[in-house]
């Protein structure tokens, strides 16, 4: 298990590794890091200067080495645009999106599966075909729309939600700013939650729900059946648990989509997180913001899929049986 | 009293294109302490009729007509409900794959528990007790430490005694066997058999053993019923069934198994196959295919006719003016 768990996180270094050596050449390929960090009356020898002192004359391998060790110790440079170091402005967008993430996954978990257990163990009932007609929307309508969609309806008729920003915020110890204290907080929130988790929602319960009616088929639930267990035993702690480890799967890496997607959701909803910087970055080729974004969004994935990996040992025991050999 | 009284029973299954008729008409029991072989070719109705036994049935398919009696309650048309408490309490099922039977996220000791405590007021501790008591029975060996075991740790012949244990779990009376040995090698085959035989010696038990293996049948049934496009084509004592087959049908079958020591260039068989479900003909659904077939064969069904003194059944014409099974 240890060994398992030793490898998976060499494999996850590695990814990490191409990833930051991706972003490392950001630098070099989207346009010249001096001609973008210096004015238009700077000399030629000022700039050989500066690139001397910036370590860009070494060799790119050396240049990589420093651009590790400095990542690893939260340094990502300096923004153009805001001439601020990329860590701070990041630790400030940071709590923004992933609490946005964080209730949009629960909305998305909580709906995904109560929605695919209904559609998948009553088929014919009624509310099952509105929900799956309903969900069909949920997948093929892109998100900005959804979400111009609600801001017109609860924002802009009824007048009931805020159609942009997060409210009032609270900052906690450690410098995490929460909107999750406060009522308006709470008002703002739901918009762009509902708006990002919809499409993750629907493709859980559509998992789910394919899953279940895969596994309703199998032996060993007729077999539970002639055995006269109840059915709620039968559909929660047969079914559904044999369902969970593509459900488990799916889901992890749609929580890292989540941040990924939140771009969007952001950018419509004007939330201040940190999809919102890396457009405004991608806007004035802000490469450092954009190189430390990527590094962390594929930081996030890293480690859900290490998370997930670990929930299929809970799941399966013969995973579990696979390891030990 | 038989345990189990099927009469007259028909399943059928409204299509769109009409109503299938996979069941007509069947009937048969079994005693306390009796093995009752049901074999048949695949499609011939014999799981079909253990299904509607344990009120399985895939939907559409239900029973139309006669009733199921057990221990002369009338269980035909039970809702659900009740339905279920019968199921693993009264009624035993084994299926064919014991790979498949066991549910490979929960240890067999949990699965064991599970059910007797849905069946039966006891403490958690008692069940455990009584699974590992039925692991005992069953022929596992250190059944203690392989309580904690999950089914991917156990071999094919173990798989199939715990999904055994799993269906003995509260006494019941009657066990269906839908093909418990087909998925196993032979020799874990025959280990099975004992063990079937065994448990339904001592406890008592009636066994509906559903096969399409006449050595299965030959070894362990008491009495066989053979059935033929959902009709019941002869029923009676094994070794009479097996010596001196009396339906067409049976002798063919029993003619097409090769025996040590015959001398064969070619296996007989029996020209055809078994029609299918919407393209039985009229009358007897075998006529196409016997050697024998009358004009009366075409266009009436034969009923069940006594065909000797020993309890053997034949529905042919050929016995006409025997005693007929009403």
């Amino acid at each position: 298990m240890a060994n398992f768990i030793l490898y998976r996180l060499f494999q996850s270094a590695i990814v990490m590794l191409i990833v930051a050596l991706i972003s490392f050449f950001l630098f070099n390929f989207v346009g010249d890091p001096i001609s973008n960090m210096v004015g238009q009356e700077t000399t030629v020898k000022d700039m050989d200067e500066l690139r001397q002192r910036l370590g860009l004359n070494d060799p790119v391998i050396v240049q990589f080495g420093r651009f590790i060790v400095d990542a690893l110790q939260g340094d990502f440079g300096i923004s153009y645009r805001l001439q601020r170091p990329v860590e701070e402005l990041i630790a400030e967008r940071m709590p923004a999106t992933l609490e946005l993430v964080f209730v949009s996954a629960i909305i998305a978990i909580g709906l995904g599966v109560a929605g695919g257990l209904f559609t998948g163990l009553k088929r014919s009932h009624w509310f099952s075909k509105f929900i799956l007609t309903t969900s069909l929307v949920g997948i093929s309508l892109p998100t900005f729309i959804i979400g111009i969609l609600l801001i017109y309806i609860f924002a802009v008729k009824l007048n009931w939600l805020p159609s942009f920003g997060r409210g009032e915020v609270v900052d906690l110890k450690g410098g995490w700013s929460t909107g999750l204290l406060t009522v308006s907080g709470w008002k703002a929130i739901i918009l762009p939650s509902i708006t990002l988790a919809l499409y993750q929602t629907t493709l859980i319960l559509r998992i789910i729900r394919s899953e279940l009616l895969e596994v309703m088929r199998t032996d060993f639930i007729k077999f539970a059946r002639a055995r006269g267990l109840k059915s709620r035993d039968i559909n929660y702690g047969h079914a559904l648990k044999n369902t969970l480890v593509p459900v488990i799967t799916v889901t992890g890496l749609q929580i890292g989509s989540l941040i990924a997607f939140s771009i969007v959701t952001e950018t419509v909803f004007q939330w201040p997180g940190m999809g919102a910087l890396f457009i405004q970055a991608v806007q004035f080729a802000d490469v450092p913001v954009m190189s430390a974004y990527l590094i962390l969004v594929a930081l996030f994935f890293v480690v859900i899929n290490l998370i997930v990996d670990l929930l299929y040992f809970v799941v399966d025991p013969r995973l579990r049986a696979e390891i030990k050999n | 009293m038989a345990v189990i009284d099927i009469s007259n029973i028909s399943i059928e299954f409204p299509t769109r294109r009409g109503v299938l008729t996979a069941v007509e008409n069947l009937s048969l029991s079994i005693e306390a302490g009796e093995i009752l072989g049901v074999v048949g070719e695949s499609g011939a109705g014999k799981s079909l009729t253990g299904n509607a036994i344990v009120g399985l049935l895939e939907p559409p398919g239900h029973v139309t007509a006669g009733t199921i009696l057990l221990n002369g309650r009338d269980i035909t048309h039970l809702p659900e409900s009740e339905m279920r408490k019968i199921r693993g309490a009264k009624i035993g099922v084994i299926f064919q794959d014991p790979l498949t039977s066991l549910d490979p996220l929960y240890t067999i000791g949990r699965q064991l528990t599970q059910t007797i405590l849905t069946h039966k007021k006891m403490s958690h501790a008692e069940a455990k007790a009584r699974a590992i008591e039925l692991l005992n029975e069953v022929g596992i060996p250190a059944p203690e430490q392989r309580f904690d075991a999950f089914p991917h740790e156990f071999s094919g012949g173990m798989r199939q005694r715990v999904v055994i244990a799993l269906a003995l779990c509260c006494d019941p009376c009657l066990i269906i066997a839908d093909e418990p040995t087909t998925a196993l090698d032979v020799s874990v085959q025959a280990q099975i058999i004992d063990l079937l035989k065994n448990l339904s010696r001592e406890k008592g038990v009636a066994t509906m053993l559903v096969t399409h293996d006449m050595g299965v049948i030959a070894e362990a049934a008491d009495r066989v019923a053979v059935i033929y496009s959902g009709r019941l084509a002869e029923i009676g004592d094994v070794r009479s069934v097996i010596d001196a087959p009396k339906h067409p049908y049976t002798r063919g079958l029993m003619d097409s198994i090769p025996q040590i020591g015959q001398n064969l260039k070619t296996l007989p068989n029996i020209i055809g196959a078994m029609p299918r479900l919407d393209a039985r003909p009229e009358g007897c659904a075998f006529n196409p295919r016997c050697a024998k077939s009358k004009s009366i064969c075409r266009q009436q069904t034969a009923p069940l006719i006594e065909t000797g003194s020993d309890g053997q059944w034949a529905a042919c014409w050929a016995y006409e003016g025997g005693n007929k099974y009403v």
